[in-house]
């Protein structure tokens, strides 16, 4: 919706802006450690300076290349996240005897870059990712299970989660955690009506049939059976919650949210009842003081946060290095003693906004599965961070989950990056004004949003009743017909305001406001019958059921069977909630939403 | 869907903020107790660079900070013990490694100026730049009763405890063996490691650091009978009233036997005789009339079953429920499962001298900023533990002990003197404990020794542990 109701600005100017502040922090972290400890500038900060704020602006043009709307704001946060934990991994370099960790991870760094600007360029169309479910899910799953493999998994610190090969280690759940995503979203956008309308009501929860129920039963058993196996319990924690969340996004049952509770708490349960590990980490939690061997990460990680008091010791003055992993889970708590309780919070704050950008990007997104992916990726991201700061603050049971962008770890920060690209992908095809959509086949595509309803801004009506015409409106109908994963057509109309009630919470300030009010109850204008006229083809199909399913499985679901089933209203200031067909558009829906008169006839 | 996508942010949102909550706990509601927590060797550090405050024996300093000159940049100070085996029990250590110990952790956060009273003080060190200055600790120790302890406690091991009966003022309190803390507060950090393995500080009965005087409860003995002898006058009975004791006596249920040590004539005595010859089958039987309801009560009125001074961390003498009559009676002579530190035993023989009350005993005086300005200040606390009537009777028992009775090793010409000994059997060996006091000034001197250096013979409370009271007693005349 929102690209009729606003027109995006790409912003280009302000993303480099927030860049260079960004990565600033970090610089100056690295400054400050030398000056602080040593008196004296760091000997290479120019070439430091070069490298460093070389790799933003490369980074900022390569993105504003292939990526030219992509929000503005991800990418500074992640620059600014990962200065801050370079910058404190060269301050964790002091007062180490072992090898520089800087290097590596720089090196690591710019790998993640690499990757997200290749996949800035290959990737234009976040939806060419769900062509194969099935194979995504069991391609999450190997990597998942690859620690379990003989000879190639090693055992760390009580929890299987590595892979060796040669000299270079790995830990396939990170790449495992966006790949299970993409399946989770690619599977739940397939069968969401189904699983959203079929059931029987057992004490009052809306139950889904067996058969719709085996996927996240075998899911959750999988999950299960990882946290046994690997003695990985924040893995199972981030995969299970991001599929609950990802399940009550897609259906709307609340039903789902509370059966996926009660499995992990069955599960949970049973992992502390049978496994020392679960039990252990709990005593630890609880009672560090009493396992001052045992528990000496948490209970240093508590003594630097306590030291380190509101505003820190300062970089270079604290003494992270006492606690055990401080570069990597316990990176949180470093930080927390040299920068502060303050500056811990800052960090949070910055990946909450990197969260609500992700599902800012997830709520203009108009495509089921790409609303799913970049929901379930943020939310898992945040569940991540929950996890691991949450550990180290002792809000919760440390999981050995990593910081991202901060921990060191080459696999985690490349699989973070490549994260921030999907976001970027994402966010990038959600924003772009209908008018510069271009598909990958080159055809602008204008379609209508699950729910059909439609705001344009104040001035596109007035254009519209100024008899102008709206802006691009082909449709290529074989695009449409034939589905073919990354040709799909750009949704123009998304389902919904993207308004919180007027708030600018989730927006940003960017956006002008145009309607403020409840998603549901949208003042709806019409869909521009323009599409037959100005289509180079006539008669095109403008299909809403396209653009909520996309994909060839879905195409033969009967659109009327569906809750989000097209609704056209010519009725530029009505509301409406979201509704069934109305009567009209009824009668003339035929079997095939993409019979060449359902589009003509639904919009006359 | 987006309705959905809304409240998953809703719901991210709150996780957030109990992230930023948690942190904000952490920060205003967990740091004080866990920079006070021993193990925190940031804290120490920090700690190592403020001006730490002195403790004091009276005037005399027997802890000081003074600026380190041995060129490493990592201390300003160096912790300086004069007399540190002397004092080592009271001041206990300042170390980088190995945390505090005794006053110098339990006032830690007054001697490094951190105490929510210095505030004001940090504010002002902190605008001038001056190094931040901790408060001076004023102990009530004595240096002359100290040294006096000390020298009749070496070449045992055991524990000493010299205290005011009407204050509870602990004016001397020595366990042997000591140790020097000045090793522990060396900045040689291998020095350090090593003196501290030395320390063995896992193997109480072995370690310095045991506190012998108020953290090692053991057999009482026969000390314990002025507990039995209080509850009885208490329950209306007079130093005159006769009590059956036979030359032995058969533990009810059992087939063991508990003799008499010392000739009570086999038939009765009155109670203050018993006392005098520590008469074991009159306590026995005592106790076994009393019950152990009106023994438990007494005992914890003198301060059984909770602990005491803690500026030591000292920890409780127990009078555990007797399990049947048996463990009742013997329970009467200080045996079986009841156990006693010597600043306990000091305590019930201070509330006989002070008319019945209890004072409770203390260390700390008063704390003095960098000022001088006293921001703490003790106040004498105390609490009826026996009618002033049965306080005079004990009085003048424990004094006709020494005089006609086994404390007779204690007794000192021109002085009235009090004291009941007592010898608690342990496996093959034995304790011995004499506590006493002298009038005038009033003072209690409660001895305990576990081993002598010299022998592996048993020590006896009258042959052993009484002259080494009467040489304090003499200490502070």
């Amino acid at each position: 919706m929102a690209e009729s109701a606003y027109t995006y600005r790409k912003r280009g100017f302000a993303q480099l802006v927030l860049i260079l502040v960004g990565q600033s922090i970090g610089f100056a972290g690295y400054i400050l450690t030398s000056l602080f400890s040593a008196n004296v500038l760091p000997s290479n900060w120019l070439l430091v300076a070069i490298c460093w704020y070389g790799l933003g602006v490369g980074l900022h043009i390569g993105v504003r290349i292939a990526l030219p709307w992509s929000d503005p704001i991800i990418l500074p946060i992640t620059l600014a996240l990962t200065g801050i934990g370079l910058a404190m991994l060269a301050r964790l370099d002091l007062g180490s005897q072992d090898g520089a960790m800087l290097p590596t991870q720089f090196a690591a760094v710019a790998v993640g870059v690499v990757a997200l600007v290749l996949i800035a360029f290959l990737l234009k169309d976040p939806r060419r990712l769900k062509g194969f479910p099935f194979l995504l899910s069991a391609a999450g799953f190997v990597l998942l299970l690859l620690p379990l493999v003989p000879g190639l998994g090693t055992s760390n610190y009580g929890s299987r989660i590595w892979i060796h090969v040669g000299s270079y280690s790995f830990q396939p759940a990170e790449v495992a955690k966006i790949v299970l995503a993409a399946s989770f979203a690619a599977y739940l956008a397939d069968k969401r009506d189904v699983l959203s309308n079929a059931g029987h009501r057992i004490l009052g929860l809306e139950l889904p049939r067996m058969r719709d129920l085996g996927p996240i039963a075998v899911l959750w058993t999988l999950s299960l059976a990882i946290m046994l196996f690997e003695n990985d319990l924040g893995t199972a924690l981030l995969f299970f919650g991001m599929f609950v969340m990802m399940i009550y996004v897609a259906t709307g049952r609340v039903s789902w949210v509370i059966i996926g509770l009660a499995l992990f708490a069955a599960g949970g349960a049973a992992a502390i009842r049978f496994t020392s590990h679960v039990q252990r980490r709990i005593d630890f939690w609880l009672h560090p003081f009493d396992y001052p061997d045992d528990a000496t990460q948490i209970i240093q990680a508590q003594f630097g946060l306590s030291h380190g008091g509101l505003f820190g010791s300062g970089w270079g003055k604290g003494r992270p290095n006492l606690t055990i992993f401080a570069s990597s889970d316990m990176i949180g708590a470093a930080l927390g003693e040299e920068i502060g309780v303050v500056g811990l919070m800052a960090i949070v704050i910055l990946y909450a906004l990197f969260v609500f950008r992700g599902l800012k990007a997830a709520l203009v997104a108009t495509d089921p599965f790409t609303k799913l992916l970049a929901a379930g990726l943020s939310f898992a991201f945040l569940l991540q961070v929950f996890a691991i700061i949450g550990g180290v603050t002792r809000l919760l049971p440390l999981t050995g989950l990593t910081t991202p962008f901060l921990s060191q770890g080459g696999s985690a920060m490349i699989a973070d990056w490549i994260l921030v690209a999907i976001l970027l992908v994402i966010s990038n095809q959600a924003r772009q004004p209908q008018a510069e959509a271009e598909t990958p086949a080159g055809h602008g595509v204008t379609e209508l949003g699950e729910e059909s309803t439609q705001i344009f801004s104040t001035r596109e009506l007035a254009q519209i009743g100024k008899g102008a015409t709206r802006p691009v409106q082909h449709i290529d109908v074989e695009q449409v017909r034939l589905g073919p994963g990354g040709t799909a057509p750009v949704p123009a109309v998304a389902d919904q305001v993207t308004d919180f009630g007027g708030a600018g919470f989730w927006r940003g300030s960017e956006e002008p406001t145009v309607y403020t009010g409840s998603d549901d109850q949208t003042v709806v204008s019409s869909l521009p019958p323009q599409a037959g006229s100005e289509s180079s083809q006539p008669g095109a199909t403008h299909s809403p059921g396209a653009a909520a399913t996309g994909s060839p499985a879905n195409l033969a679901a009967p659109a009327a069977s569906s809750p989000t089933s097209p609704t056209v209203r010519i009725a530029p200031t009505a509301t409406a909630p979201a509704s069934p067909a109305t009567p009209g558009v009824d009668d003339s829906i035929p079997d095939d939403p993409f019979s060449d008169d359902f589009f003509g006839r639904g919009t006359e | 869907m987006n309705r959905q996508i809304r409240l998953v942010g809703l719901i991210s949102a709150v996780l957030v903020f109990a992230l930023l909550g948690n942190l904000t706990y952490l920060d205003l509601a967990r740091q004080t107790s866990l920079e006070a927590n021993p193990y925190n060797v940031r804290a120490r550090q920090a700690e190592a660079d403020v001006h730490r405050g002195q403790i004091l024996a009276g005037s005399t300093v027997i802890a000081d900070s003074v600026p380190s000159t041995d060129g490493n940049p990592t201390f300003a100070y160096q912790r300086v013990y004069s007399d540190g085996p002397l004092y080592a029990p009271v001041t206990g250590f300042f170390s980088y490694n190995y945390s505090t110990w005794a006053i110098e952790n339990s006032y830690n956060s007054y001697l490094v100026g951190t105490d929510s009273s210095q505030w004001v003080q940090r504010l002002i060190d902190m605008a001038s730049g001056r190094n931040p200055q901790g408060a001076s600790v004023v102990t009530t120790i004595d240096p002359k009763l100290q040294q006096a302890a000390a020298a009749a406690l070496s070449g045992y091991t055991g524990g000493i405890v010299v205290s005011d009966p009407h204050t509870g003022a602990v004016k001397a309190l020595v366990t042997s063996p000591s140790y020097d803390p000045n090793q522990m507060a060396t900045h040689d950090a291998t020095a350090e490691e090593d003196f501290w393995a030395s320390l063995k500080a896992d193997d109480p009965e072995a370690s310095p650091l045991t506190d012998r005087a108020s953290r090692d409860p053991k057999a009482p003995g026969s000390t314990f009978k002025m507990i039995v002898a209080a509850a009885a006058l208490e329950a209306g009975d007079t130093a005159d009233t006769m009590i059956d004791t036979p030359a032995e006596l058969t533990y009810p249920g059992s087939s063991v036997t508990l003799p008499n040590s010392a000739n009570c004539g086999n038939t009765q005595v009155t109670l203050a005789r018993a006392l005098q010859l520590s008469c074991n089958t009159a306590f026995a039987n005592l106790g076994r009339s009393l019950g152990a309801q009106a023994i438990t009560e007494q005992a914890e009125k003198f301060g059984f079953n909770s602990e005491h001074l803690p500026e030591l961390g000292g920890l409780a003498s127990e009078y555990p429920k007797p399990r049947d009559t048996a463990d009742l009676m013997r329970s009467a002579i200080g045996q079986g499962s009841v156990t006693a530190t010597p600043l306990q035993m000091a305590m019930v023989a201070g509330a006989f001298l002070n008319g019945g009350l209890l004072a409770e005993p203390y260390l700390v005086q008063e704390v003095r900023g960098p000022d001088l300005k006293v921001l703490y200040q003790h106040e004498t606390k105390q609490s009826q533990a026996v009618s002033p009537t049965t306080a005079q009777t004990m009085k003048d028992m424990m004094v006709s002990v020494v005089e006609k009775g086994l404390g007779s090793p204690a007794a000192i010409p021109g002085v009235t003197v009090g004291g009941k000994s007592g010898t608690a059997e342990n496996d093959e060996s034995s304790y011995g404990w004499f506590v006493s006091f002298s009038l005038d000034p009033d003072i209690v001197v409660s001895v305990f020794l576990e081993k002598s250096d010299s022998t592996d013979e048993g020590l006896w409370g009258s042959g052993d542990a009484a002259p080494l009271a009467k040489k304090v007693m003499e200490a502070s005349r």
